[in-house]
């Protein structure tokens, strides 16, 4: 077992990701640059979270793997048995089970443990970029909390569209200092980011890591007159009757007959077996 | 040299390192997502002179990438020969350590550390201070990765919460004990623990 490197990478390449998720926890919401390394997925497939996972699983850890909060997609199903493979891991697609949850675009929908760490797929760290493309500017603008702009991108939206248009990927502010991607999340996800477990972010082809620790304040940008409003859906799911849940609209046929239904399946498939039923439940069964 | 290799800079490293260093990492990273819990870690036998906890932190976390500071207390010749067949981190002033070891005391003056920039906080050390125990809190956080308070045992107050009120710049700090440890990264708010009366 001597050549054998447990979770893929080396261990001088695990130590570096490791020093730089020790001094993004202590730095919440701050962008930590690393060396990140070729993995064999493309990017896009979220190398740099699997990097972060690699450098964070112990054998006994239970791994979840979820895109866009579905388990069964090809990218979750090859990220989860990546880690089968070379980390000898458990893995499972329920929630409650998993030590560690490595995401793509959502956050589960059942209320994560401070015995759990989640690890999201990060594609453009920098929630400034589209602001100021220059990497030495943006990080003069956090250096100097000068965050105006970022603020007047969003009014904008709002004299425009008489409400803020981003609905992904929504900037938030963490412990009150750094403005932070959340990642292409829905807004909906963003206040539960206030929660009891670990969350990490990679970002491979951007080589950057960031976090934030368990029952850390984070802050979706907001003004006092147009507060941050968690979008919702104004119906339950069809399969569920979930009215709590992020919902993904489904075309049925060409007639144009839709449902919308959990994006996370996990969250939906547990609520079924408890016998919970959706306009839609006969038809699906 | 005789076959007495326990007592040799060969020895006392992880066995399995991999799957140590796993271990070891997963509780250090619990401990500074959670400032004020203590972790139990082991796998690693340092040398005299330094804890199991500080051992196994430098095993984890250093390699030739990472300068490190001896504070007095602990540069002896074993423990410099253990740490460098072990880590092959070099050792230099404190003022361009990565990391630093030490008892609190011997590790002082703490404003020569480094604390990152304005661009870069990152670039700042991890102290690992060794302590005699735990068992006596004096201090109460609040901040991230704190719920609602937690308490802590801390060699100085004063000087910890100087290092805090530089945040986003600043030391973060691991205190080891034996084979535990607890964190203390620059985020924490520092009050004083009332003492009760008795
Ligand atoms: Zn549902």
């Amino acid at each position: 077992m001597s050549d054998y490197n447990f979770a893929y990478l080396d261990e001088q390449t695990k130590r570096m990701i490791r020093r730089a998720i020790l001094k993004g926890l202590a730095v919440p919401g701050y962008q930590v640059p690393f060396a990140s390394r070729e993995m064999p997925m493309p990017y896009g497939w979220g190398t740099g979270g699997v990097q972060v996972s690699a450098a964070t699983l112990t054998p006994e850890d239970t791994l979840k793997v979820i895109d866009q909060g579905a388990d069964d997609t090809t990218n979750a199903v090859s990220i989860r048995k990546f880690f089968e493979n070379t980390a000898g891991v458990a893995t499972t697609e329920e929630t409650e089970k998993a030590s560690v949850i490595q995401t793509r675009h959502r956050i589960p929908e059942a209320e994560l443990s401070e015995d759990q760490i989640l690890v999201y797929q990060v594609p453009i760290p920098e929630p400034l970029r589209f602001l100021e493309p220059r990497e030495t500017e943006t990080r003069k603008m956090h250096a100097l909390q000068e965050y105006g702009l970022m603020h007047v991108k969003l009014y904008e939206d709002i004299s425009q569209h008489g409400a803020i248009a981003t609905s992904y990927a929504y900037p938030v502010k963490v412990a009150g200092r750094y403005v932070t991607d959340p990642s292409p999340i829905p807004k909906f996800d963003n206040p539960k980011m206030n929660m009891a477990a670990i969350q990490l972010f990679g970002a491979g082809r951007e080589q950057r890591i960031y976090a934030v620790p368990p029952y850390t304040e984070v802050v979706s940008l907001d003004f006092e007159d147009f507060p941050f409003e968690a979008s919702k859906a104004d119906h339950p799911c069809d399969l569920c009757a979930a009215e709590d849940s992020y919902l993904d609209e489904v075309i049925l046929d060409d007639a144009g007959n839709r449902m919308f239904v959990c994006s996370d399946t996990d969250y939906c498939r547990s609520r079924r077996d408890a016998g919970h039923m959706g306009r839609l439940s006969e038809e699906a069964a | 040299m005789t076959a007495q290799t326990s007592n040799s800079h060969f020895s006392g490293g992880f066995r399995d390192p991999a799957i140590q260093s796993s271990h070891v990492f997963r509780a250090a990273m619990t401990a500074m997502a959670r400032p004020g819990e203590i972790k139990p870690i082991t796998g690693a036998t340092p040398p005299e002179g330094l804890s199991i906890a500080a051992g196994c932190l430098l095993l984890t976390l250093c390699d030739p990438e990472t300068s490190l500071y001896l504070a007095p207390d602990v540069d002896h010749p074993a423990v410099r020969d253990w740490i460098t067949f072990h880590t092959g981190a070099p050792f230099v002033p404190a003022q361009d350590a990565d990391f630093a070891v030490g008892g609190w005391a011997a590790l002082t003056p703490f404003d020569r550390f480094r604390i990152g920039t304005s661009e870069y906080p990152d670039r700042s050390a991890t102290l690992i201070v060794e302590l005699p125990s735990f068992d006596a809190p004096n201090a109460e956080l609040s901040g991230p990765g704190i719920k609602t308070r937690a308490e802590i045992t801390l060699p100085d107050i004063e000087v910890l919460q100087a290092n805090a009120a530089l945040f986003p710049l600043g030391f973060d700090t691991y205190f080891t004990a034996a084979s535990d440890i607890c964190a203390l990264p620059r985020s924490s708010r520092i009050e004083p623990l009332l003492m009760k009366e008795g």
